[in-house]
């Protein structure tokens, strides 16, 4: 666990205990890709249309008489969601309209959830902790905004392709203690709404937005107590960016309170340029969104078999299968970490693990081998023909110790600045020595064995 | 004059082919070029309707000329619910009721004036005029399907479409003298119908009698994709709730005994007896008193409609937010304060626990009567120019029909009154359990057949 206090390096502090820890929370909104979007029968694809608008209908470009009818898959996968992510799911639940004032946004209300979500508590393991989710809602996205150019004169436009496209947004407790496990917690996340195949995350196009909620408390204070003002860091479009806007906000806000000021309650954007947080708008006013219920949409009731069945629907999920394979297929975790990253190439794992099971060949080598690059899968292959190529990667020519030996020898010879290397210390070199030992032998012979005809040579 | 044929008979004589739909049209259009000026009714025409109805000949309705408030959404003709806000605005697409309507045949005359979006009873907020009552033009047609209910009056159409929030369907039939049925919330898609006050909004047939009423209601009901409030439940035929006895149903009375009823009590008494005849159990019924409905209703349909027009922000449809009039923006400031942090719960979500205690006392209510029945409006149609100065006008007006609104019950308008020296009406507002507007049918022709009030009744 990274507990480690936060100091800040050659500044002069008011009192001793000016250290602090990180209070985070995030909020992560992801696209759904069901067909059509939440309340219409258009289509659900705004990243692939050919032109601005062309995926509208009178409903999500708010005319005049349209209603909203609620997509019953998009409300499905957010209970699949919730339960994946151990939520407690609301039998009875309802959406009501948001109302701020933008361009993009042409009924002047959104279309999403207020105090009946429909997941809530949940939970997220991290490597740092566990990560409490306090819920989990269904909104409606909004239109895109391009400012453009046009016969020299400059111009806002608007594509509505994105407008009611079914969007989640998922929300944690303020239970992230560094930026790392932000960082962390975002993936697995992401992680597990592609398994569930209900998100694609495309991250540089919009398709998953991360919102950090940044303070910091006295590292002395009780476990619960929440720091009294709240930065929020919105519209990140990248893991990385996250982590470093964490970080910088964890310098400018410490240095805000060692000088005895409580940072301002605000809303930061982060600029990647300069790799700064900049303000972008003042949260001291509380936002009044007049939420209500929306009366064009009737409340959803659902069933504790209902939720059953889509329980029973779920996948294996990644930290499911990753135990799984090393109780059945001896898969070290360090491999199965990180090729039950996508579902698509775990699924396609799963099936030539058990077929080497079957034939009783090593699986955790064949792991290691995709992990490192040693065997490649191309598209479209068999699993029959993956582990042919697999068998023949790993059968070794028997050498003669003898021919080795004189090969190795007149190696070292060659290269004394390597010798040199190896001797001081850098052991990466026996990698070049075996290389070249190949290489000579024009054969391909088992690491491991030359490896133990070197190592006595460097003595 | 072929105009004043009811829908029905129109039907009749031009299947028996004693009349031609170009004939009824060509008596139509004279009465709307005679009056529609003066009346101001219409706020556009369909130019189109003869060669529409033309096409429309073997269809259900004969391509009979219908008039449709205009915050129905038409491709044809502009929309513009009598705001300037969106003066010229041509719809991309077609409301549900009105593409049920041509479905069957009808063709859309003209779009009639209301109230500014909706928001009246007396269509005299309209941006474009106000309308007048063709029954004695120094007074008011009610609203806000003022239009509408004018339209039919004048024998302007044959039959008409409007939409009820709370009175604005049954408060113009009654003021006009004419039949107007409010289906039960949910039974009428609301697709395409510029929203008013989305939990409540109904639209509805206005039409010359009972008959029409119901005929008119059986092509345009029924459940609607395209609008998730709508019931999936099937529609019943009206038609078969005509000429049907009403011998042995309870029938509960209603809000005669108010305060500002009295000048009109003594009407509504014998009206009453009518039903006893028939054999009907009349008897007074005790209701949660109205003025508590008039609380909820307009802090809900303030919230309501301070969200539904929040979309005409200025940057499309060509006009800018400051058109608003003031009884639009009244009710937008209305409902922007009672939803606003710190005020919601004393105000809508107080309003809604008050309404729910209203769906209770009128399930009560119908656990002992069939229907229950009460004066429509506590007046006859109001002289022009009274709602101005009064921001409670529509309210105090639609008290009575208000309880029946926020509980979503159908309800339907019948003339039972006529005044010689005014030539106004009052009407018989008969309301029934939800989904039973066949209840509503069957009470309401029984009484008009029995009775001489409606003014069509004679026609041979």
């Amino acid at each position: 666990m990274n507990k480690q206090p936060i100091g800040i390096p050659g500044i002069t502090m008011h009192n001793t205990d000016s250290t602090y820890r990180l209070v985070c929370g995030l909020e992560i909104h992801a696209e759904l890709k069901t067909k059509s979007k939440m309340f219409c029968g258009c289509k659900n694809d705004p990243f692939h249309a050919r032109q601005p608008n062309m995926y509208t209908c009178p409903v999500c470009l708010g005319m005049p008489g349209a209603l909203p009818v609620a997509n019953k898959a998009a409300i499905e996968w957010t209970i699949k969601l919730g339960l994946a992510l151990n939520c407690q799911i609301n039998l009875f639940s309802k959406f009501d309209r948001k109302h701020y004032f933008y361009p993009d946004l042409p009924k002047g209300y959104q279309i999403s959830q207020y105090d009946l979500p429909f997941c809530f508590d949940g939970r997220v393991d991290t490597s740092e902790g566990p990560v409490r989710i306090r819920r989990i809602h269904l909104e409606e996205d909004t239109g895109k905004l391009l400012h453009k150019t046009v016969n020299g004169e400059k111009v806002s436009l608007i594509d509505f392709n994105r407008s009611s496209v079914p969007l989640v947004e998922i929300v944690t407790e303020p239970d992230i203690k560094s930026a790392s496990q932000a960082k962390e917690y975002a993936k697995k996340i992401r992680q597990i709404l592609r398994y569930l195949e209900i998100a694609d995350c495309d991250m540089e196009q919009g398709g998953m937005r991360l919102e950090a909620n940044i303070s910091l408390i006295q590292e002395q204070a009780p476990a619960d107590t929440l720091p009294d003002y709240k930065v929020e860091v919105k519209n990140i479009n990248s893991f990385r960016f996250m982590e470093q806007a964490i970080h910088f906000e964890i310098q400018r806000q410490a240095l805000e309170l060692m000088a005895g000021r409580t940072p301002k309650q605000e809303t930061r954007g982060w600029d990647s340029t300069h790799n700064t947080t900049f303000p972008q708008r003042s949260k001291e006013d509380a936002e009044d969104y007049r939420y209500f219920p929306d009366p064009d949409l009737p409340p959803i009731r659902f069933s504790q078999q209902q939720i059953s069945t889509l329980q029973a629907q779920l996948p294996e999920l990644p930290e499911a299968l990753f135990i799984r394979w090393e109780k059945e297929y001896l898969v070290e975790p360090r491999y199965a970490s990180m090729l039950v990253e996508d579902k698509v190439s775990a699924d396609k794992y799963e099936g030539i693990f058990s077929q080497l099971k079957q034939q009783q060949l090593d699986t955790n080598k064949l792991a290691s081998m995709i992990v490192n690059g040693k065997l490649k899968i191309k598209e479209g292959e068999s699993n029959t023909q993956i582990i042919a190529s697999y068998t023949a990667a790993t059968q070794t020519d028997q050498v003669d110790e003898t021919e080795v030996t004189t090969i190795v020898q007149q190696i070292l010879e060659e290269n004394p600045d390597a010798v040199a290397r190896y001797k001081a210390g850098k052991r990466e070199v026996m990698g070049f020595f075996v290389g070249q030992t190949m290489r000579k032998l024009g054969k391909k012979v088992d690491v491991s064995q030359i490896t133990a005809i070197i190592a006595p040579l460097l003595k | 004059m072929l105009n004043t044929l009811t829908l029905k008979q129109a039907l009749d004589k031009v299947s028996k082919r004693e009349v031609s739909v170009s004939e009824i049209y060509r008596d139509v259009r004279s009465a709307v070029t005679k009056d529609n000026e003066t009346l101001h009714i219409y706020l556009s025409q369909n130019d189109q309707a003869e060669q529409q109805a033309e096409q429309s000949a073997d269809l259900p309705l004969k391509g009979l000329p219908i008039a449709v408030k205009d915050n129905f959404l038409t491709k044809g003709l502009p929309t513009t619910a009598s705001s300037t806000v969106l003066e010229g605005f041509l719809s991309p697409y077609e409301s549900t009721v009105t593409t049920r309507l041509q479905q069957a045949g009808g063709v859309i005359l003209g779009k009639t004036n209301l109230d500014a979006w909706a928001h009246g009873s007396s269509t005299e907020t309209s941006q474009f005029g106000r309308t007048l009552n063709p029954r004695n033009t120094a007074h008011l047609p009610g609203g806000s399907s003022g239009g509408s209910a004018a339209a039919v009056a004048a024998d302007l159409c044959l039959a008409a479409i409007g939409s009820e929030t709370a009175g604005s369907i049954r408060q113009p039939a009654a003021w006009c003298g004419l039949v107007g049925l409010k289906p039960t919330y949910g039974r009428m898609s609301r697709y395409g119908v510029i929203a008013m006050a989305s939990s409540t909004d109904s639209p509805g047939p206005m039409t010359k009698t009972v008959e029409d009423a119901a005929l008119l209601f059986n092509h345009l009901a029924g459940h609607d994709p395209y609008d998730g409030t709508t019931s999936p439940q099937s529609v019943p035929d009206l038609t078969t709730s005509l000429n049907q006895s009403i011998k042995g149903m309870r029938i509960g009375v209603i809000y005669l005994d108010l305060p500002g009823l009295e000048s009109i009590k003594r009407i509504y008494e014998k009206e009453l007896q009518v039903l006893e005849q028939l054999g009907a159990h009349v008897e007074y019924a005790q209701a949660m008193d109205p003025q508590y409905a008039i609380s909820v209703y307009t802090v809900v349909q303030r919230a309501e409609v301070s969200s539904n027009l929040a979309r005409y922000d200025g940057i499309r449809y060509g006009h800018d937010r400051s058109l608003f009039g003031d009884e639009a923006k009244r009710r937008i400031m209305l409902g922007t304060y009672t939803l606003s942090k710190g005020y919601a719960d004393q105000y809508y979500n107080q309003a809604q626990k008050v309404r729910t205690l209203f769906m209770q006392d009128y399930q009560k209510l119908f656990e002992s009567y069939d229907v229950i029945v009460s004066p429509t409006s506590p007046s006859f149609a109001k002289k022009i120019g009274a709602s101005e100065g009064g921001v409670m006008f529509g309210e105090l007006e639609d008290m009575l029909i208000e309880p029946s609104s926020i509980v979503g019950t159908p309800g339907i308008n019948v003339p039972c009154y006529h005044d010689t020296a005014t030539n106004l009406f009052l009407g018989l507002n008969i309301m029934a359990p939800m989904w039973r507007e066949d209840l509503c049918i069957k009470v309401g022709h029984a009484y008009e057949q029995a009775t001489n009030w409606n003014t069509w009744n004679h026609h041979a």
